[in-house]
């Protein structure tokens, strides 16, 4: 167990940079999500944690040791693979006794080590199978137990669950929390599933362009995101934005939807008419018959037990409302709503990052 | 009707006549084909005058046992006598000595050039593959100076080592060794294998049906070697059947002990027809994969 | 072309090279350096001086009516023993395709021929047409013809061709028959639902879809039968009678082993060299075009 630290991580492949120097502390027995959308650096930096990539700049610091230059094998960390990376060759039990005989470890520990991984993740009847034999499920609990039969200082997991079909993936999900919480071995997530990451992670770190807008606990994401691409890359369906103009006295702002809400948690900072983006969630602007946000619908999406509209604001903007399931409008009528105002969200208008008090 | 359904759903159904022509056909060319074999067979069981007199008897005669063990021990040409014993047992030495040459370079080389970078490494591919267009019989008269040059002639090592380097092999494997995904790689690493141990133990592993239908495939191409083994042996111990064989037919004289000849000829087959009908499925797949 | 994740090494991956490398170096590399520059000597006739003489060798190599001889019997050879394998192996392929009982028999029963070497391949036909021992040679003689091929070299070509293209009939054989498998039958379906008889749909759709594997093996026979076929010339006429059967491999041995004449036979093998070349020029470049596609 032990703590991980990345130090001003940066990486190019050639002239393309995709890390511009990430920093990051995990806690010992930390869980850290990474996530993001394809293509903004999160499995890079894994990889470069785990060794099978060099940062072009910055450290890698585990449980004190800066491992920067170090082979993967050197670093004591274990790795759960996408499609899973296991031998095909070899049956249940050499694939999880694998890296231990590598390091020479007794046959007897080896044993005992890979039947308590099985036990722990109820795969100790697959053991003489080969991964072929295996269903998805199967092969995802041999990867992690090839994992576990480590004993690692970190565990690293590269989106682990998205071969996986939805109902396996919300099981496993679970199990993998779990197992995180009782072994307590520090561990780093990549997922692009926000889901996901809200569930697992006791810190997240969104990722975009290759830069953590912000490393937070999930509910201080959702509850306080950083700028308005972690407001709209977490939370499903994604948080409206609206554009508008800081009132005198920084007190509220004036909608181009045409009416005005004001700051309950206090006043902004700034001259009068500053462009602002407001984020109000899906979930955040309940109907009422004198809402002041009059919403003509063009979709409805009948869920059970909510209701999500979707339709346009008179400035041309798109909104969507999460209604309760006995409501049903029909395309084409105006909806009135209204917005909770302690729930309103201040961006700044020019570069999208949160405006507090 | 039923029992007919599995083997006429072709596009068309076709008319018994037609399927009666098909077979009488493939029959036709399969008897073409074991035609040669079964007249050598039979010439074989018979002695020097029967067979001598052109008579070409079409049933097995008395002799049988008594040519092979003849050919086995003594040998049989006319001017030419090795034992056969000798002469398959230099050809298995040979063509065993070709196949686990050429699979062993062959195997490193590919390693080094699809898992390493290093500089120079699309060089040496190109040396490689540049042999493909050099075959043996090319550059025999040179490659035979240069082996007695270095004193190998008339020796097994001189036999089999010029014959083990080709590019045919090499770019099967690494053709190969490109599908390995690279998880797999990555995985390996962190359970901390380094290349050498990588290749043992997950390599070689996923190479075994590479590894057997190139085999098949090279053990005939060692056994059937001709040309090479004719230059540079001229010592009966290094004698190889195939070459031997056509040494006891020397000038194709009528007087010939052609009932031994034959005999020889037949044990000459024996190893490699084995091998391709034993191992057919092997053998269709390298054969198909190493033209590719 | 190049894998994303590989090892570091610096040593260890020349290690793994030098073997090949070695053997490349020692037996391919500096053997073809010496082929040509032999060609471009001449020695005296006690071999213990030689002269530089530039061309010389191959210029008299093509003013050599015996080359040139060399040279149509090995067209004529070649083409024969490519023609009549593909034709054979290709009317095989397409019976055996077709689904009848004991398909998967036929197959083993027609692939066995190319395990053998094509000197055991000429010793076995040369069994059956030997004037004075063989079945067909009686046969032959019974309807009149003089059958001797030790005298007459048409008789010797002839019999050459047969004993080098039986075995090659199989290797023909299994790729036709790879080919004819992979064609997808929705295809034929399609066609016999347009109404084209058997035969039609055979030469207007199998045969211009086989055309890759015909033009491959094509090239392959050729050099097949440019080299590989020294052991039945050699077993079965020595090149004659008359030098009837001599082609240009066979005659590389003959001038570099028999004769000595170590000059004119480097040239042959450059010419030889030459002639791979571009026959393996030509396959790659329907490689790509195959990649292309």
């Amino acid at each position: 167990m032990a703590t991980l630290e990345i130090q001003g991580v940066q990486k190019s492949f050639g002239a393309t940079k995709v890390l511009h120097g990430i920093d990051l502390a995990v806690a010992d027995g930390e869980m850290i999500v990474v996530v993001g959308p394809s293509g903004c650096g999160k499995s890079t930096l894994l990889r470069i944690v785990a060794g099978l990539e060099t940062a072009t700049g910055g450290r890698v610091i585990i449980g004190g040791q800066d491992v920067t230059l170090r082979e993967p094998k050197d670093r004591d960390i274990a790795m759960v693979f996408q499609n899973y990376a296991l031998y095909p060759h070899m049956s249940v039990y050499e694939n999880m006794a694998y890296g231990l005989k590598i390091r020479g470890l007794p046959r007897e520990e080896i044993r005992a080590r890979v039947q308590k991984a099985a036990d722990m993740l109820a795969i100790a009847p697959l053991l003489d199978r080969r991964p072929r034999q295996l269903s998805g499920g199967q092969r995802q609990r041999v990867a992690m137990g090839r994992a576990i039969v480590r004993e690692p200082k970190l565990f690293l997991f590269d989106e682990p669950l998205s071969n996986l079909d939805a109902k396996l993936r919300v099981q496993m999900r679970a199990e993998i929390k779990r197992l995180q919480r009782s072994l307590g071995v520090t561990s780093l997530y990549v997922t692009h599933d926000q889901v996901e990451a809200m569930t697992l992670g006791d810190r997240l770190v969104v990722m975009h362009g290759g830069v953590a807008e912000q490393i937070a606990t999930p509910l201080d994401i959702w509850n306080r995101p950083a700028n308005i691409f972690v407001a709209g890359f977490i939370g499903a369906p994604p948080m409206n934005f609206l554009a508008g103009t800081l009132l005198p006295g920084g007190t509220g702002a004036r909608l181009d939807a045409g009416f005005e809400v004001g700051f309950l948690d206090g006043a902004r900072v700034g001259p009068a008419g500053t462009r602002l983006t407001i984020g109000i969630r899906p979930e955040h602007v309940p109907p009422a018959a004198d809402g002041p946000l009059k919403l003509t619908v063009d979709l409805v999406e009948p869920l059970g037990g909510e209701t999500l509209v979707h339709g346009r604001v008179p400035s041309d903007e798109s909104l969507t409302a999460r209604l309760p399931g006995s409501m049903h409008p029909v395309a084409g009528a105006v909806l009135a709503l209204a917005i909770q105002p302690a729930q309103v969200h201040v961006f700044s208008g020019e570069t999208g990052q949160r405006l507090d008090r | 009707m039923a029992a007919h359904g599995t083997t006429a759903q072709g596009v068309v159904e076709r008319s018994l006549l037609g399927t009666i022509g098909i077979h009488g056909l493939l029959c036709l060319a399969v008897a073409i084909f074991a035609m040669p074999i079964y007249i050598t067979l039979i010439g074989s069981t018979h002695d020097v005058d029967t067979v001598g007199r052109g008579d070409v008897p079409l049933l097995p005669g008395a002799y049988g046992v008594e040519n092979y063990v003849t050919v086995w021990t003594e040998g049989g040409g006319r001017s030419f006598r090795v034992p056969v014993h000798i002469m398959m047992w230099n050809s298995i030495l040979m063509a065993v000595g070709i196949t686990v040459g050429k699979i062993a370079i062959s195997l490193l080389s590919a390693y080094a050039v699809v898992f390493f970078s290093f500089p120079g490494r699309m060089i040496f591919f190109w040396l490689i593959f540049i042999t493909l267009m050099l075959p043996v019989e090319v550059r025999i008269i040179p490659t035979f100076a240069v082996i007695t040059q270095l004193n190998l002639a008339n020796s097994m090592t001189g036999l089999i080592v010029p014959l083990i380097a080709s590019a045919t092999a090499t770019l099967l494997f690494r053709q190969f060794f490109l599908t390995i995904p690279d998880e797999l790689v990555e995985a390996a690493k962190i359970d901390g294998a380094g290349p050498m141990r990588f290749f043992r133990d997950v390599v070689l592993p996923l190479s075994t049906t590479n590894i057997a239908a190139l085999a098949v495939i090279l053990f005939i191409y060692g056994w059937n070697q001709y040309l090479w083994p004719l230059l540079i042996t001229s010592r009966p111990e290094y004698e190889t059947i195939v070459v031997g064989i056509s040494k006891m037919i020397g000038n194709g004289d009528a007087q010939s002990p052609w009932h031994l000849i034959m005999a020889t000829t037949v044990l000459a087959l024996l190893p490699p027809v084995a091998v391709v009908v034993l191992m057919q499925r092997w053998f269709v797949k390298g054969l198909v994969e190493t033209e590719k | 072309m190049r894998r994303r994740v590989i090892f570091r090494g610096k040593l260890l991956p020349y290690l793994l090279l030098a073997p090949q490398i070695a053997i490349t170096a020692v037996f391919f590399f500096w053997p073809a350096g010496m082929a040509i520059m032999q060609s471009m000597l001449r020695e005296d006739p006690f071999g213990l001086r030689s002269t530089f003489v530039g061309l010389e060798n191959f210029a008299e190599l093509f003013a050599d009516p015996l080359y040139l001889g060399a040279f149509s019997n090995t067209l004529v050879f070649s083409g024969s023993v490519a023609f009549f394998s593909i034709a054979v192996g290709l009317f095989l392929a397409v019976l055996a395709d077709k689904q009848i009982r004991g398909a998967n028999l036929y197959k083993t029963l027609l692939i066995w021929p190319y395990a053998i070497a094509p000197a055991l391949s000429a010793a076995l036909w040369l069994f059956l047409f030997h004037p004075a021992i063989g079945l067909f040679a009686r046969i032959i003689r019974g309807y009149g013809v003089d059958w001797n091929y030790y005298i007459n070299g048409g008789q010797a070509m002839l019999l050459v061709t047969i004993a080098a293209a039986w075995k090659q009939v199989s290797y023909n054989f299994i790729f036709f028959l790879a080919g004819l498998q992979a064609i997808p039958k929705s295809v034929l379906e399609a066609a016999a639902i347009d109404g084209a008889s058997e035969t039609r749909r055979f030469w207007s759709i199998v045969f211009p879809l086989l055309s890759p594997t015909t033009f491959f093996l094509l090239v392959v026979n050729l050099v097949y039968a440019f080299f590989d076929t020294f052991g039945a010339i050699h077993a079965l006429t020595q090149g004659g009678p008359a030098k009837a059967t001599e082609t240009l491999i066979y005659k590389v041995y003959v001038d570099g082993v028999v004769n000595l004449n170590l000059g004119s036979s480097a040239a042959q093998s450059v010419v030889l060299m030459v002639l791979v070349i571009m026959l393996t020029a030509v396959q790659f470049r329907y490689i790509e075009r195959k990649v292309h596609y």
